[in-house]
């Protein structure tokens, strides 16, 4: 299979420009013949609906939460870089490409990265007219703070909720939309497959999750804008519900997963206690702006922070990253922590978490200072810790957060199935082995207010699309088979029940395909999956039946897939054979143990092509081209 | 965390759905951790239930980090439970005491009809969203951002109000069942900001008509909402919305 990303030619910073002027166009009376199904309502489907809508295409939005103002997005709590240069810092649109492509460790398309730093700052001129109320400086102006792998400051926020209102910006402009009747809005539905016609993506079918009755929706062209699959680890900052469902699906039709097994685990987050637990909750990395990350220096010191005199303390990072310091990008910042915990230095109950003090911040700017800077972090974190962050230093650790990896796609964010788009997180375009912070808020936007709106109108132009019916055979055998898979689920009435699966996969994967990586058990992680994957569809219990509210078996149909997808990330870990951003390979590691990239062998996209549930899946490459950076060993000294 | 383990007496609102008729089960529950989230005990309790072969209590949740609104039950008869500035999923079990019951109840509200258990249907919120709380600015026409000026204090007053998570506790607290604190919020962040000024009146018209048609009830100042809104909603912000309406009133062409 040849992989063409379609990047056009000409000096990187005219391609998109001359990009658009190509492509074909679709007249403003022809567009409202369009029906478009959005899968997802987080930035990247939100901002795409309302965005086609407003040009004129019939939208069919659907969402998994009660209102689509709830997904995932939501909680994205720092900011949203863009290249303003509004502090007069020397930031540029060519600086936030070149961080973002040296950040994701020279493993994203040049073409992609640039078009984001580009279009960036249409997203912040277009979020303060749809009343996002960003911070501003005393004269009125937008503030902005610093985060990891930057030595600008550019990211703009909104106290610790910048993903909420973001997200809520885009959710009224959706919602003028629906009140305009451009966009139908169809919440409480959970997709099951995606239905191609004559190779095309032509609709999905869907449960309606009140109901449990399987509905199908026809369309010129589908998108997906379904998110990250991080909750193949159980633990992860990720949404309770948040899954992989859709792109699944769309992987076992024929589309390409590209770079799976880049994870990015995030270095603050609040660390696990008990084998209850739910969920991870994230502190910002915009914290690390004013906190300082330390651990005692001698292992096993098991004082209260206060009583470790300054001179016993290692604050790891400032020491071995002088110039970055506590703002190193989040990988680094990672593996550092576990580095010192496996060192026995970790603090806390479990010893392993390490300590963000803000001890020195709040001596020099006051306390009102840090609380309005990050008030709803430190309340968060003393509501679910019981401990107050404005005496006691929080401990952190890291947590699965966000995943680069996704659908692969081209230039126009159309996956190798036609018609089938992906924006956001679901796809894998650009941030490479690891992304910044406060880039994936940029790139959901980017995607849906800025992108898809131009390409889409250039596949619809292209094509002869007939009309396609819901009794189409295509509808017909997916509705079968999915109905037979959760009565599968429904009768073996087995003894564990699918949490208790969950937790297991999420075991395997977070001890052997999780910080660090080796061939060793990579290998171990390929007998242990589909093992657990058998017993799961012998040994499950999913309790109810499928025509009603059923939430035990929404939650078995999305771990099924899970179950499957962890295998395809084991695959890919391990035939990444070099360290890269979050993929850290220990067998690639440079003397001051740092990611080693192999550029000679794996300057590549890995797109993996399905083949079937227990056969290995096919790995196509899709090669990287440099020729605007130079591809340097990323160093944060 | 000084983690302890308690046990419970659970009397949780079970209804198969809407139109069929529900009551409270009694469970008992040991080894509750006081470091649990309170979804995560009734996660350990359906867990438990579903080994029994018994059906899950069903409810609303997913972020679990007090942003998305989804979550939301009434615990002893308080909307979100007994804590303050509080989501159901921040609520944590070292706020109760060994031997509690506990009474586990949907939010009650004629507006969120249930769906099941505790799951109920706020739909009515987004329909008050789409009737006019929004700036009507399409993608692409934008002036650059700091083209006009907001003073810090504006911005924040409006960041303020635009905190609201939508979960709906100001009406299932509400003895009206009104949606002012919800209403008001938006309305009063947008009419706040600059931008939002060019549709002021038409939006705050849209709105209220919007309310009532859906069978909200009127404020009457019990302040309920503000004392259990999780995120601290100031009812200053139905105060402006009133006066946004009063001023509509005088000034709009459109009613």
């Amino acid at each position: 299979m040849h992989l063409d990303a379609k990047i056009p030619s000409g000096p990187l910073a005219e391609k998109w420009d001359k990009h658009k002027f190509d492509l074909k166009l679709v007249s403003p009376a022809n567009k409202r013949k369009f029906n478009i199904i959005i899968v997802g309502t987080g930035l990247a489907g939100s901002s795409a609906a309302a965005s086609l809508a407003e040009l004129g295409y019939n939208i069919q939005s659907f969402c998994i939460q009660d209102s689509p103002r709830r997904a995932h997005s939501i909680a994205a709590q720092g900011g949203i870089n863009a290249a303003k240069n509004y502090p007069n810092d020397g930031d540029s649109i060519h600086r936030l490409f070149y961080d973002t492509i040296k950040g994701g460790d020279f493993r994203s398309r040049e073409a992609n990265v640039y078009r984001l730093a580009q279009v960036s700052n249409q997203i912040i001129d277009h979020c303060v007219a749809l009343g996002v109320p960003f911070a501003r400086e005393y004269g009125g102006g937008l503030a902005t703070r610093s985060f990891g792998g930057a030595q600008v400051s550019r990211t703009f926020y909104a106290r610790g909720q910048t993903g909420q209102q973001l997200l809520l910006g885009a959710y009224s402009a959706m919602s003028r939309q629906i009140h305009l009747g451009k966009i139908t809005m169809f919440p409480r539905r959970e997709i099951l497959d995606i239905i191609l016609v004559d190779g095309k993506a032509r609709g999905i079918i869907v449960r309606n999750l009140i109901t449990g009755d399987i509905e199908r929706y026809t369309a010129h062209a589908v998108i997906l804008a379904t998110g990250g699959y991080g909750n193949v680890f159980n633990l992860s900052t990720n949404a309770i519900a948040s899954n992989a469902t859709a792109i699944w699906k769309a992987y076992q039709k024929g589309a390409l997963f590209a770079n799976p097994c880049f994870t990015q685990i995030h270095p603050t987050c609040i660390p696990v206690h008990g084998t209850y637990q739910s969920k991870l909750t994230l502190m910002s990395e915009s914290l690390r702006n004013d906190g300082r990350v330390w651990v005692p220096k001698k292992p096993g010191d098991k004082r209260a922070p206060e009583d470790i005199p300054e001179e016993q303390r290692s604050y790891y990072l400032e020491e071995k990253y002088p110039s970055f310091g506590n703002l190193v990008p989040r990988d680094v910042a990672s593996r550092n922590a576990k580095e010192q915990c496996d060192a026995g230095r970790g603090v806390g109950d479990t010893g392993f978490s390490v300590y963000l003090d803000f001890h020195d911040a709040i001596k020099r700017m006051g306390e009102d200072a840090i609380r309005s800077k990050y008030g709803n972090l430190f309340q968060m974190y003393e509501k679910i810790v019981a401990e107050n962050p404005y005496k006691t230093p929080m401990k952190i650790y890291p947590a699965v957060h966000y995943t680069m990896g996704g659908l692969w796609v081209d230039y126009n964010l159309m996956s190798n199935i036609p018609g089938l788009f992906v924006l956001g997180e679901a796809n894998f375009s650009d941030h490479g082995a690891n992304r910044l912070g406060a880039s994936a808020l940029m790139q959901g936007l980017a995607d849906g207010y800025f992108v898809i709106p131009n390409t889409l109108g250039n596949y619809l132009a292209e094509q002869t699309l007939n009309p396609v019916e819901t009794d189409h055979p295509s509808f017909q055998d997916s509705h079968s088979q999915a109905l037979e898979k959760m009565h599968k689920l429904l009768a073996i009435k087995g003894k564990r029940t699918v949490d208790d699966f969950h937790k297991e996969l999420g075991h395997v994967m977070w001890d052997n395909c999780g910080m660090q990586r080796n061939a060793k058990d990579l290998e171990k992680a390929l007998e242990l999956i589909p093992a657990i994957r058998e017993e799961f569809w012998k040994n499950v219990t999913v309790p109810g039946n499928n025509d009603d509210f059923n939430q035990s078996l929404e939650k078995a149909y999305r771990v099924a897939d899970f179950l499957e997808l962890a295998e395809l990330m084991v695959h890919d870990a391990l035939a990444r054979k070099e360290s890269c951003g979050g993929h850290f390979r220990e067998e690639s590691q440079t003397d001051e143990n740092e990611a080693k990239r192999d550029d000679k062998n794996y300057s590549h996209v890995a797109a993996w092509e399905y083949q079937g549930i227990e056969s290995k899946p096919r790995l196509h490459k899709e090669n990287l081209k440099f020729e605007n950076v130079q591809l340097t060993q990323r160093s944060y000294k | 965390m000084s983690e302890k383990n308690i046990s419970l007496t659970l009397r949780v609102w079970r209804q198969a759905g809407p139109h069929v008729k529900g009551q409270l089960i009694t469970y008992h529950l040991d080894d509750v951790s006081t470091d649990m989230s309170f979804l995560e005990m009734i996660d350990v309790l359906n867990e438990k239930l579903t080994l029994r072969d018994e059906d899950p209590i069903a409810f609303d949740h997913d972020c679990r980090e007090g942003i998305c609104g989804m979550c939301g039950a009434v615990v002893d008869g308080q909307v979100h439970g007994p804590e303050t500035a509080t989501t159901l999923c921040q609520l944590h079990m070292r706020h109760f005491t060994d031997g509690d019951t506990i009474i586990v109840e949907p939010f009650r509200s004629r507006a969120f009809p249930i769906i099941k258990d505790l799951v109920v249907d706020r739909s009515g919120l987004d329909k008050i969203i789409q009737a006019g709380g929004y700036i009507s600015a399409s993608t692409g026409g934008s002036t650059d951002a700091n083209a006009m000026p907001i003073p810090t204090q504006t911005a924040e007053e409006a960041m303020d109000a635009a905190a609201c998570i939508g979960c709906g506790a100001c009406v299932a607290s509400c003895p009206n069942a009104s949606a002012m604190l919800f209403a008001g919020a938006k309305v009063s962040q947008l009419a706040l900001l600059p931008q939002g000024k060019a549709e002021r009146e038409k939006r705050v018209w849209s709105i209220v008509h919007k309310m009532d048609e859906l069978g909200f009830g009127n404020c009457s100042n019990e302040r309920e909402c503000e004392a259990t809104c999780p995120k601290e909603i100031s009812i200053s912000h139905i105060a402006r919305f009133n006066r946004e309406f009063t001023r509509a009133a005088f000034v709009s062409r459109e009613k």
